[in-house]
């Protein structure tokens, strides 16, 4: 566990260059070692860093700790590959109409796997606290629940008001992954649509990859500074990855693929983690790199993505 | 038109939201409740969502699975981080909080998180996702889900989201601040909280259901109101629009957890 005078400490001996940070995916991900915790972007299937984590899987990580705000099925991946052995989250699953992740319950009720539980703001105020570089935050949340008691929250009187608050302490993650709408080289990043929790997370980290669908000039950058939601001291690596969400979606760019859900639920509700190990074989080991993934998705189902992206955000 | 048990419950749960409130919806019923009422009664209800979505319009026949996914946002005025759209929660702002249940208790404690001991769970079912932030912070919470035995349980096997907690006032001293569990509506009644001791109590009959049709679906002692009314069935214009939101054929927003 990282504290925030350690992750403090970190920055000030060694703060980012303003360099050219631009990087394969196989390098970024050699900024993950095995037994990180890394912190996901995005929420359940939206703006996923799918082709981060598909690499890290190439790579064989171990040990990984997951943290997300909603987790979907890469916590299943990363289990059945050996890959992960802990998630910390508020909910897991792809979503209501594909039912309980049977992988999930599977390595979690038989004790194979952790599942610490938060709720989505408790989650939340401690990427915050660590993004703000303090060691807690109070909050009016999860008090009472046995959420709180499994995690061993403290209560707090506040000092001026006598009103009992909740301690949430600072979640600093060793790595943070993040999927962006646009970057520069020098890693300021654009956003569009909803940021879920990826500015805490990458604020709070030690270390942060930022895949992009697309590389834009600094000069970009400056002409639209108000859209720009993480600065280039706070990044370590900028990706270029088109399409690098599928099957998940991108805001405005892409919608989710839920068919792909659909096959992935029924390999594994047949053949359970195996059909998980199958589907890591088929679409991570099969290829070379996350093009490859999409070669074999093909064009056409993925501008179909796209067109049903336009349709919901264009009005 | 007749309606099913779930268009029953999603048609009553909807009329509790009154007009310029503004409802954080959980995904599925609850949503699609919210959708029907702005359509409906309210048409100056702002839908707010946990994927930091503030007032969504959106389209028919296109619900969400999730509620942080484009179809959720399909109209929406403003669109922030998950975590800022609980601190408006926190804030005070949100009238409503609006929940399903895997597993309810005679003190309005949802279970999401376990079926079974914790330490060694039968089932882990998936979490709470917001739930406990939405009971936790807004002003007055419903509570929607299917009535069956197993989901209307004595004692929740783990509070994932506090209710009343032990009954009482044990919310209050538990350092929960805010909040109250105004109404818990079901396909087969409308159940809300004796204010004292803050147990469940039967409050309107779907039509056609009896006081022991809904005591044999709920797995402890009821109390019942003095003055137990009946819930006008769904009108055709409800049921219409209804139909028009989930889209014909599709069931994605209707489809309860079982």
């Amino acid at each position: 566990m990282t504290t925030f005078l350690q992750a403090r400490a970190a920055l000030e001996s060694a703060g980012r260059e303003h360099v050219d940070k631009r990087m394969s995916a196989a390098d970024a991900a050699a900024l993950v070692v095995d037994g990180d915790h890394v912190a996901i972007g995005g929420t359940l299937y939206s703006r996923t860093p799918m082709a981060m984590l598909f690499e890290l899987l190439r790579q064989h990580r171990q040990r990984l700790t997951l943290s997300r705000p909603l987790t979907c099925y890469e916590a299943e991946l990363f289990f059945a590959a050996g890959a992960a052995d802990k998630i910390v989250t508020s909910w897991v699953g792809i979503g209501l109409q594909w039912g309980l992740s049977p992988i999930v319950r599977h390595y979690v009720e038989h004790g194979l796997a952790e599942y610490e539980e938060w709720s989505h703001l408790g989650l939340g105020m401690g990427y915050k606290a660590g993004a703000m570089g303090v060691p807690f935050l109070p909050t009016l949340t999860m008090m009472g629940s046995d959420i709180a008691v499994q995690r061993k929250l403290v209560t707090l009187q506040c000092p001026y008001t006598g009103q009992s608050v909740l301690a949430i302490p600072a979640v600093i993650p060793d790595v943070a992954i993040i999927h962006a709408h646009r970057a520069d080289k020098f890693g300021n990043i654009q956003i569009d649509g909803y940021a879920h929790m990826d500015i805490d997370i990458a604020r709070a980290a030690k270390r942060v990859i930022v895949s992009t669908e697309s590389i834009i000039s600094p000069e970009q950058i400056v002409a639209d500074p108000s859209s720009t939601v993480l600065p280039h001291f706070a990044v370590d690596a900028v990706v270029e990855i088109p399409f690098g969400a599928y099957p998940h979606e991108c805001y405005g760019l892409y919608e989710a693929d839920f068919e792909h859900f659909d096959d992935y639920v029924a390999l594994v509700k047949s053949r359970g983690a195996d059909g998980a190990r199958e589907y890591v074989e088929s679409n991570v080991f099969a290829h070379e790199d996350f093009a490859g993934f999409l070669a074999q998705v093909g064009e056409v189902r993925i501008e179909d993505q796209c067109r049903k992206a336009r349709e919901l955000t264009v009005q | 038109m007749t309606a099913t048990p779930t268009e029953i419950m999603t048609v009553t749960a909807s009329r509790l939201l009154k007009d310029h409130k503004v409802v954080f919806a959980g995904v599925g019923i609850p949503l699609l409740a919210s959708a029907l009422a702005i359509r409906h009664q309210a048409p100056h209800l702002t839908i707010v969502l946990e994927g930091g979505i503030i007032g969504t319009a959106l389209r028919a026949g296109h619900l969400p699975i999730s509620t942080n996914e484009m179809r959720a946002a399909y109209g929406a005025a403003m669109l922030t981080d998950v975590t800022d759209i609980f601190l408006f929660a926190q804030r005070g702002y949100f009238a409503y909080g609006f929940l399903g249940a895997a597993q309810v208790d005679m003190y309005g404690n949802i279970n999401t998180s376990f079926i079974g001991s914790p330490a060694a769970p039968k089932v882990r079912l998936p979490g709470s996702g917001g739930a406990n932030d939405i009971i936790s912070l807004c002003t007055e919470i419903f509570i929607v889900t299917t009535h069956e035995p197993r989901r209307f349980v004595e004692k929740v096997d783990f509070i994932t989201s506090p209710g009343y907690l032990q009954g009482g006032d044990s919310r209050r001293r538990s350092g929960l601040a805010f909040g109250q569990i105004g109404k818990v509506v079901t396909d087969l009644a409308v159940l809300d909280f004796e204010p004292v001791s803050k147990r469940m109590r039967l409050r309107a009959l779907q039509a056609g259901v009896t006081v022991s049709d809904v005591q044999q679906a709920t797995g402890f002692s009821l109390l019942i109101h003095d003055d137990l009314e009946q819930v006008d069935p769904p009108t055709a214009e409800e049921l219409a629009i209804l139909r028009e939101l989930n889209g014909v054929g599709q069931t994605t927003a209707v489809t309860v957890r079982s």
